[in-house]
């Protein structure tokens, strides 16, 4: 055997193994997870190694007691769940709205500054957010926003802008112009050309955003614990479980169960979102 | 009532006569003007929300400003370099800087070591590759908090499977306390981040690795170069720019966080990096001069870097 054979057949094998690494290197943490938020914590603490739930033990008083509201001796979880989608669902249908237009502006018109709004976005996007966050801590704790979900909206939509103004610019981009054109000619106006041909048309890539935003807005934790730690009846998931954490009242597997609560919306839009963006809208789209 | 439609219906009428046969221009004008229109939202969000605050970190950071007297002080207060040196002088600032480098440029290598292995990993077809491929974006797209929290309890001395298993397995004597003992806490905050941040690197370098030509490697194997020599000559030159290109944005993105830190060890045990200081001081000490003056700090030595960066890498490619 020389030198090629032996690379290649070890190289097969190896893949396969590293490929099965990363499946248990990335999953793992997720199921342990959920292995614990269906254990009771007495039996977590006799056998700590385990990764099922031997038969018998298996509950759901975890979540029962996580979601339960704080005067029926729960965690209040609904509570954190309802700000936590509320801000997001706000935050991504704000941003949407200003985004489209900025996004069509950009790709599409030639206006004054508009090769430096690409720059300065980019130049925004890796700005450390502590330096942002100094003076809005001091705007509103001054103005009184502190414990004001409206705050946290606004700063989660100076968040995701610059990233959703790009990735809309870059799919309006591949929209054929002779589209618009048409439409024009049949007497639409700029406004119409964007709602009735370019959204239409972008439509993937605008959920793609959407459920960026909604990402970002749902997972965010800075800027919550800035804004809202004086404030329990406010508090995001994001914040309600890391503050619960930090104590040792709460069991570690109930916490796990706010774990759980927390990532399944995120893993469930991902894994529908991974579908929605490999959809060609376009193919055809001229010949009509 | 009476004055506007007059006014409406005149404005376009002195345009006209000034300049008369020149209505590309117009055309042009009302296009940057529709343009302006559309963009304006956003500028004006991102101006407020980010512009302004990043203007006003910087006056902050050379006035005497505490929570208690934020009240009395205005934007323009008495300027002093006051916080700047006692920031530069405080004992603890240079080891965080220090913390802030080693973490960086950790968790900016780790990650896109990991992130190569898997893209290289993943880059011919097999059944399941999809599921596969989106399985190892899980950790980048999962909460911070719950990502944070789940590995705190793996590595728990009493409760945690890490430990557990250590002692079943690999025979340790002692429960390891990963995230609270100064030789093992910068290690583990960094292998966070290399875990949490390697689909980052993945997707670029998997795009990547799908844009190289078929016939380059096809060549090379004709030529008689097994798969290792065909990766170091014909694949990771291709890679390079997208390597140097993911190393700059992690490298600044690191350099930058706070959560992941944070919430892993609160900036205990030699892991406390500038953003986790900058929060300290913010909200435990209500001395918000002196953590604006720190966020400066960290801002100016993140362009420093970028911009040696810069200038290395872009004499490298002219060579």
């Amino acid at each position: 055997m020389d030198r090629d054979r032996i690379e290649t057949v070890s190289l097969r094998w190896l893949r396969r193994l590293v490929i099965a690494g990363f499946l248990v290197v990335t999953l793992l943490p997720f199921w342990y997870m959920l292995v614990l938020s269906v254990r009771p914590i007495e039996r977590l603490l006799l056998d700590p190694g385990s990764l099922w739930v031997p038969f018998g033990e298996l509950t759901v008083a975890t979540y029962a007691e996580v979601l339960k509201s704080v005067s029926d001796g729960g965690q209040g979880f609904l509570t954190f769940i309802r700000n936590s989608g509320l801000v997001a669902l706000a935050a991504t249908a704000l941003t949407l709205v200003i985004a489209i237009p900025g996004a069509y502006a950009v790709s599409r018109l030639r206006f004054f500054g508009r090769r430096q709004v690409s720059a300065l976005f980019l130049a925004v996007y890796l700005f450390p957010s502590i330096v942002i966050a100094i003076p809005l801590f001091v705007v509103f704790t001054r103005a009184g926003l502190r414990g004001s979900l409206t705050g946290l909206v606004l700063v989660y939509i100076s968040q995701t802008l610059p990233v959703s103004v790009y990735m809309l610019k870059n799919y309006f981009e591949t929209i054929p112009v002779s589209l618009e054109e048409s439409a024009a000619i049949d007497g639409a106006g700029r406004l119409g050309i964007i709602r009735r041909v370019s959204l239409p048309l972008a439509a993937p890539s605008v959920m793609a955003v959407a459920l960026y935003d909604f990402m970002i807005a749902w997972n965010e934790y800075l800027f919550a614990l800035l804004f809202l730690v004086d404030r329990p009846d406010r508090w995001t998931v994001s914040l309600g479980l890391s503050l619960l954490a930090d104590g040792v009242e709460v069991p570690k597997t109930v916490l796990m169960a706010g774990s759980v609560i927390l990532t399944l919306p995120i893993v469930v839009l991902f894994f529908a979102g991974e579908r929605m963006l490999t959809e060609g809208l376009t193919s055809g789209a001229e010949k009509g | 009532m009476t004055t506007t439609a007059p006014e409406a219906g005149r404005s376009p009428t002195p345009e006209r006569s000034r300049r008369p046969g020149r209505r590309p221009l117009t055309l042009r004008r009302r296009e940057s003007r529709a343009g302006l229109a559309l963009v304006a939202p956003t500028l004006l969000v991102v101006l407020a929300v980010i512009g302004i605050p990043i203007v006003w970190t910087v006056v902050l950071a050379f006035q005497r400003v505490r929570l208690a007297t934020l009240r009395k002080t205005g934007l323009f207060g008495e300027l002093t370099l006051d916080n700047i040196d006692r920031v530069l002088h405080t004992p603890g600032f240079a080891d965080t800087l220090w913390t802030t480098v080693l973490y960086s440029v950790g968790g900016t290598a780790g990650s896109i070591v990991v992130g190569l292995v898997a893209a290289l990993a993943v880059r011919g077809p097999f059944r399941g590759r999809t599921l596969v491929r989106a399985s190892m974006l899980l950790p980048y797209v999962a909460p911070v908090v719950a990502m944070t929290f789940v590995w705190q309890v793996m590595l728990d001395p009493q409760l945690g499977i890490v430990n557990d298993w250590g002692k079943r397995f690999l025979g340790w004597d002692q429960p390891v306390p990963f995230l609270s003992q100064e030789s093992t806490a910068l290690w583990t905050v960094i292998a966070f981040e290399a875990w949490r941040y390697f689909p980052f690197a993945f997707l670029f370098l998997l795009a990547r690795l799908q844009a190289v030509p078929a016939e380059l490697e096809e060549a090379a194997r004709v030529d008689g170069a097994t798969p290792t020599q065909r990766f170091r000559h014909i694949l990771l030159p291709q890679l390079m720019p997208v390597i140097a290109l993911i190393g700059v944005l992690r490298f600044i993105m690191t350099f930058n966080k706070f959560d992941d830190v944070y919430l892993l060890t609160g900036g205990s045990a030699g892991t406390e990096v500038v953003s986790v200081r900058v929060y300290q001081f913010l909200t435990a000490r209500t001395d918000i001069g002196a953590a604006a003056a720190q966020a400066v700090v960290l801002a100016v030595v993140l362009l420093v870097f970028v911009a040696i960066y810069l200038r290395f890498f872009g004499a490298r490619r002219e060579a």
